[in-house]
């Protein structure tokens, strides 16, 4: 897997911001950092509103995503850029959605909106409208999205990488620490699991590190390279990250996202939790 | 309970419990507040744990634990930071200075 494949400089974008056939889209939880000013031409895409079900916890169906993509002017044939904030983990979640409804090219934007807005690279507030299409989408690619049960299955067979913060592995704190901690699952990590913080893969300006520096992380924290791969974190869109740096950066073929992550896992009747750093197992 | 992992928007007030803690305060540049900037949580090992947006005020939070903590702000004008030991639960002031 070539780098240039998958990811895009902000300086690349910049100068393509105008190239037909490029798209560039914001992806955020809370989309008024795209409301007060965004990349020139992006269109924004709401992670919570248009990429969750209103109702059950899921995803939009294939139809559902066919529809948001043609109303954004999404073609099936476009090259798209995803960008967002919190160090692009939203943009990294909507790249594996993307994947897994089978749109061909899709890229990250290298570093995200905060490489963007470090740079001083030019944002405007311009209303975006695209004409819309008609997006055709696949059945979703369940060989990169992983379901509770074969995580459950894969305790000691498959590597588990569990990317959240090491309080939150050990099970010290159950949310990421800008968030308030009152929740119902149970504390912990799945038994097995290696702790490599989604963070290690990013540098500060949250462009991701080399494939040399990438590979050393993870065989450090006893990634084992000739076996399946599941990552996971509280919700999911951590783990997208690291799910990009293994299979989309480093190549490692059979990497899957548990998009329940630890919100279900610590919540599931009778299994099994580890508490503590893990590494005297 | 959050369902997401996302930064909340910074500034105002939280009702802190007795059991949490708070590490809060402003980002400032020759005395004035910088909003916009990433602001990082390092622990006490300067590996990282969590980062916001300041508001447009400077502000920023972090849920923490007790303990040594580096918070270190990131803006297209310069770079700070600055050390804040939470000894225990409450809410505990820092003021990080870019230049």
């Amino acid at each position: 897997m070539s780098r240039e494949n998958v990811l895009v400089s902000a300086a690349w974008s910049e100068e393509n911001l105008q190239t037909p056939g490029v798209v560039f889209a914001e992806v955020d939880e809370d989309t008024t950092a795209y409301d007060g000013g965004h990349i020139p031409g992006a269109v924004k895409i709401d992670w919570k509103n248009e990429l969750q079900d209103p109702i059950r916890r899921d995803f939009v169906d294939r139809e559902g995503f066919e529809k948001l993509l043609s109303a954004k002017g999404i073609s099936n044939d476009d090259t798209v850029i995803l960008y967002g904030g919190n160090n692009n983990w939203f943009a990294a979640y909507a790249y594996w959605y993307f994947k897994l409804y089978g749109h061909n090219d899709v890229k990250l934007l290298d570093g995200g909106r905060k490489k963007w807005e470090l740079d001083g690279r030019p944002l405007d507030k311009e209303e975006v409208t695209r004409e819309a299409t008609s997006y055709k989408a696949q059945e979703q690619d369940l060989t990169i999205r992983a379901f509770r049960d074969e995580v459950v299955d894969a305790i000691g067979k498959k590597n588990l990488v569990d990317v959240r913060s090491p309080d939150e592995f050990s099970g010290k704190l159950l949310a990421p620490a800008h968030l308030p901690q009152e929740q119902a699952q149970r504390a912990g990590h799945i038994p097995s699991a290696v702790n490599v913080p989604w963070s290690k893969a990013a540098n500060e300006d949250g462009t991701f590190k080399s494939n040399d520096e990438l590979r050393e992380i993870y065989a450090e924290a006893g990634f084992d390279g000739s076996r399946k791969t599941i990552a996971y974190c509280r919700i999911g869109e951590r783990s997208s990250h690291t799910w990009f740096a293994l299979r989309e950066l480093l190549g490692h073929e059979d990497v899957k996202n548990y998009d329940g992550s630890w919100t279900e896992y610590g919540s599931l009747v009778g299994v099994p939790i580890e508490l503590g750093s893990g590494k005297e197992a | 309970m959050s369902d997401s992992c996302g930064a909340p928007v910074q500034g105002g007030t939280v009702e802190v419990s007795t059991t949490e803690t708070v590490l809060q305060g402003k980002v400032v540049s020759g005395g004035a507040p910088v909003g916009g900037a990433y602001v990082r949580l390092l622990d006490s090992t300067g590996e990282f744990t969590a980062e916001v947006v300041s508001s447009p005020e400077g502000d920023f939070r972090f849920f923490a634990a007790p303990g040594s903590w580096t918070v270190r702000a990131l803006h297209r004008t310069g770079n700070g930071q600055a050390d804040v030991s939470a000894e225990g639960p409450g809410v505990h002031a820092v003021e990080i200075a870019v230049a």
